[in-house]
């Protein structure tokens, strides 16, 4: 008896189809972190491109994909599948469509950056900085002086505690009592993404000048993040900084070894 | 002296010139490279500064005027034209040209060499094609260079003379030594079938290496002028050039511009010249001519992916050398307005790795004995899609509201770590061994190995590529996502290095082991689907895009500065655009590139034909 084998056409349809199913049950259902509409276009795309490549890189295999869709056009004896499929195909084609472009009631989408560029120089406390030179001058202690570098940890905790957690929430992932009242919701220190990518004195330039100190050249920004020099001294400022680094264990970006 | 010592001696002369020409300005670099450094420091650090008191402090000290502060008025303009997208556009295009015309002879020399090895005239005949290709490209990229010029006289006359103060020597002799380029190039390609024989072909030889000299020199000085615009040196806080045009040139982005240039154009070469070779297979009538072209497709592939292999670790040199030059260029090229158009530039190096393997892939019907190894390419394409996937993750999603509030903030918890650079370097690194990886299943496809130990050698194989890619794994996660940056961005190093001795290991193996192998029968060149040169077609195109996309990031993320935080930009363009209006006019200049090069290629077959209208001419009397 001659093994049952699925046409290539079917295979072909299926393995799209199939990825499709098994990302959305294991990012949807079981790990509940659903993948975004533009992302998951993108990666079906070219799911459906390797497929292709997979598919028609010889002859035979390319033939034998291609055949039944040949024999629907060409096959007098499916006038009646072929008119079917050319009546529905176009059709369905064309709803989707229309769904896709139709005007929905949601805001659309929007292009955000979370890191906007930093200027190379800022004035914050009446004083100009140079954003590519500015280090934490506080820094230097965790190896000269460990004690006094805890006092300065322990000193900007009290700092965050009191004006920070709020938002950030105490462990530092974004998650504070306030955040899911912010749209969008605060940064998250504890994210690989964040913190560990930047230099001091990008966090510096954040947290004195906050939202209103985003750079103009991308506006409009989208940001709650108080002036906080308002607020803070030049030196809590360090220390906060000091705290967010040896509380999420990150280290901040730099270019020079140990 | 005789005939035959006189060649050597003059070949001789050409080929050590030309050695030394082609190494001079790496020579140059290290010999200033201290006082680049020095340089830059004085710069960053003396930005403190206030602007007043530098600019008087130049003034004192220096005979050269401070970076000149325009208005809107400064930057004259012609009704109906948009002088950013005019400079724009005419740039792009006299780069792809300049890039298409210095790779070209890069391989020639290469070909040419192995067709001496070799002594196969078909490498030399190919060769020679090649170069033909490019001849007329070299008279369009030379237009364009001039258009270039004139449009920043007429459009941006302050900044050109400012740029002309500190470069005035390497602009004149830059074109001065394009006579020499000329030179050299007409003589290689009019002199090709003159200097042929043993001694001959040795001083054309040695021709084409000055040329490759000469060439890669101008690119130098060119780079050097634009990487002063992005990491300004040899000039204080108010732009007071203090005299040395050296430390002007070798600027903090000079060399890893120069070196992902070189890189990049040879890749962008063979593409293109792939996609020439395509356009001759598809229109060829005889078997013959298709197994010519298809043949010669095929070495262009081969070419575009030697080089398309080390050049995502050029990419990353560079644009760690602009993050550590400046914190605000790094974050805005990657994480701040331009990180989609990054997006875009990875999907796009992405289906050149895709293209380039199926290209691959489609040419194993070239051999009887493939069928042996076709069941092996379904794991190499999920494993390249895959990789690609990860390659192109954004770190920041595209949300809409709902999306948003499901996932409780604009980040992944899963996806989010694989937008970030460990992951991009740990699956671009898979995405080249896997194509390496298709190569050798090309190369084995239509022979039978004849040696006794190649259950071991395979063994091997298999042991190198498993614990390489175990390597490049571990690298990426724990020093990408465990470590500081300073090993996060290091560990790339090794990374690539396991990549490279993984390579190169295991084709020496594979070359060893197929030494005196047995072919399974002749190679049937001309027998690949039409498929395949639609990839090769895809490959040059992707390039092309791909290359006026990143040509916009490099200049862009200058932004508000002609050179930054020297001269500010105050023309009516002084903003950066949306990223759809940047990628539209990107899209314009690749189309007007592809129609350019189809009328490059037309030019090449127009030349080689010949029509006998009967009855036109008067008969000659004998």
């Amino acid at each position: 008896m001659k093994a049952f084998r699925i046409p290539r056409l079917l295979q072909f349809v299926l393995v799209p189809v199939v990825v499709y199913a098994v990302t959305r049950l294991i990012f949807d259902v079981l790990l509940g972190q659903l993948i975004p509409a533009s992302l998951m276009t993108m990666y079906m795309f070219f799911v459906l491109a390797g497929t292709f490549m997979a598919f028609t890189f010889t002859e035979d295999g390319t033939r034998e994909l291609v055949a039944p869709i040949k024999a629907l056009v060409e096959d007098p004896s499916r006038k009646w599948l072929r008119n079917v499929v050319f009546v529905v195909l176009p059709l369905a084609l064309g709803f989707y469509t229309y769904q896709l472009r139709t005007p929905k009631p949601e805001a659309p989408l929007e292009l955000r950056s979370i890191h906007p560029a930093p200027p190379s120089t800022v004035k914050a406390y009446d004083k100009r900085f140079n954003l590519l030179t500015l280090e934490n001058p506080y820094r230097k202690l965790q190896k000269e002086d460990p004690e006094a570098f805890a006092e300065m940890v322990a000193a900007g905790a009290a700092v965050y505690i009191e004006n920070c957690q709020y938002c950030h929430g105490d462990k530092l992932d974004g998650r504070g009592p306030y955040a899911q009242g912010l749209n969008p919701v605060p940064a998250n220190f504890q994210d690989v993404g964040t913190i560990a990518q930047l230099q001091e004195s990008y966090l510096f330039w954040r947290i004195a000048t906050g939202g209103p100190g985003l750079p103009k050249e991308a506006a409009p920004w989208i940001s709650s993040m108080p002036i906080w020099q308002d607020f803070l001294s030049e030196e809590e400022t360090w220390q906060v900084i000091l705290y967010l680094y040896d509380y999420t264990g990150h280290a901040p970006r730099s270019w020079e070894h140990e | 002296m005789t005939r035959r010592s006189r060649y050597v001696t003059w070949a001789g002369l050409l080929l050590l010139f030309g050695a030394i020409l082609w190494l001079l300005p790496i020579d140059l670099g290290q010999l200033d490279w201290q006082s680049a450094l020095a340089a830059d420091e004085t710069t960053t650090d003396a930005a403190t500064e206030s602007d007043g008191a530098a600019e008087a402090n130049g003034a004192a000290e220096s005979p050269y005027a401070p970076a000149p502060k325009t208005t809107a008025a400064d930057y004259p303009q012609i009704a109906g034209v948009n002088s950013r997208v005019v400079v724009w556009l005419v740039a792009q295009l006299h780069l792809w040209f300049a890039a298409f015309v210095l790779a070209v002879p890069i391989f020639v020399f290469i070909i040419e060499a192995i067709g001496m090895a070799t002594r196969e005239k078909r490498y030399d005949d190919m060769a020679y094609e090649f170069i033909k290709v490019s001849i007329t490209a070299y008279s369009l990229t030379a237009i364009l260079g001039g258009l270039l010029a004139f449009s920043l006289l007429v459009f941006y006359p302050d900044l050109f003379l400012y740029l002309s103060t500190i470069f005035k020597e390497t602009m004149f002799y830059y074109a001065l030594i394009f006579f020499a380029e000329s030179a050299c190039l007409y003589i290689y390609y009019y002199g090709w079938h003159w200097l042929q024989g043993p001694f001959k072909k040795w001083l054309h030889l040695s021709l084409g290496l000055l040329l490759n000299g000469v060439g890669t020199l101008l690119m130098f000085l060119a780079n050097g002028w634009l990487t002063f615009m992005m990491s300004p040196a040899g000039v204080d806080p108010a732009g007071v050039f203090q005299g040395d045009t050296m430390v002007a040139l070798h600027n903090y982005l000079w060399n890893p511009i120069n070196l992902h240039r070189f890189v990049a154009n040879i890749a962008y070469g063979g593409s293109v010249v792939g996609a020439y070779a395509a356009f001759k297979f598809l229109s060829a009538r005889r078997a013959e001519e298709r197994a010519h072209y298809d043949w010669m497709g095929y070495n262009a592939n081969f070419i575009a992916i030697c080089a398309l292999l080390p050049l995502p670790f050029a990419g990353y040199y560079l644009s760690a050398e602009i993050y550590a030059y400046s914190q605000q260029m790094g974050i805005t090229l990657m994480g701040g307005i331009f990180a989609w158009l990054f997006i875009i530039q990875a999907v796009l190096i992405g289906t050149l790795f895709l293209s380039a393997n199926y290209y691959l892939w489609c040419g194993m019907g070239r051999s009887d004995g493939a069928v042996r190894y076709n069941h092996y390419i379904k794991y190499i394409a999920i494993v390249l899609v895959g990789a690609f996937l990860v390659w192109f993750t954004p770190h920041t999603l595209v949300l809409s509201n709902e999306e948003l509030k499901a996932l409780g903030g604009p980040y992944h918890k899963y996806l989010g770590p694989l937008g970030i650079m460990p992951a991009k370097n740990t699956a671009v690194n898979v995405m080249i061994l896997f194509t390496a990886l298709s190569f050798l299943i090309y190369r084995r496809a239509n022979r039978v190995a004849t040696a006794n130990w190649v259950r071991m050698g395979n063994a091997i194989q298999v042991a190198l590529f498993t614990t390489g890619i175990a390597n490049i794994f571990f690298l990426g996660i724990y020093h990408g996502y465990f470590t500081n940056t300073v090993y996060k961005v290091a560990a790339s190093i090794p990374q690539v290095l396991t990549t490279l001795v993984v390579i190169v290991i295991s084709t020496l193996i594979d070359y060893f082991m197929y030494r005196g192998a047995k072919d399974v029968a002749p190679l049937h060149w001309g027998r690949v689907p039409g498929r395949s040169q639609y990839a090769l077609f895809l490959l040059a195109v992707a390039f092309t895009w791909l290359m006026g996309l990143m040509g916009y990031i490099r200049s862009g993320i200058r932004q508000h500065w002609h050179v930054v935080d020297i001269m500010r930009d105050n023309s009516p363009d002084a903003f950066t655009p949306t990223l759809g209006y940047a990628a539209n006019v990107v899209s314009v200049g690749t189309v007007i590139f592809m129609t350019m090069v189809i009328f490059v290629f037309w030019l090449a077959q127009v030349s080689g034909s010949k029509a006998e209208p009967s009855g036109y001419w008067k008969e000659q009397q004998a």
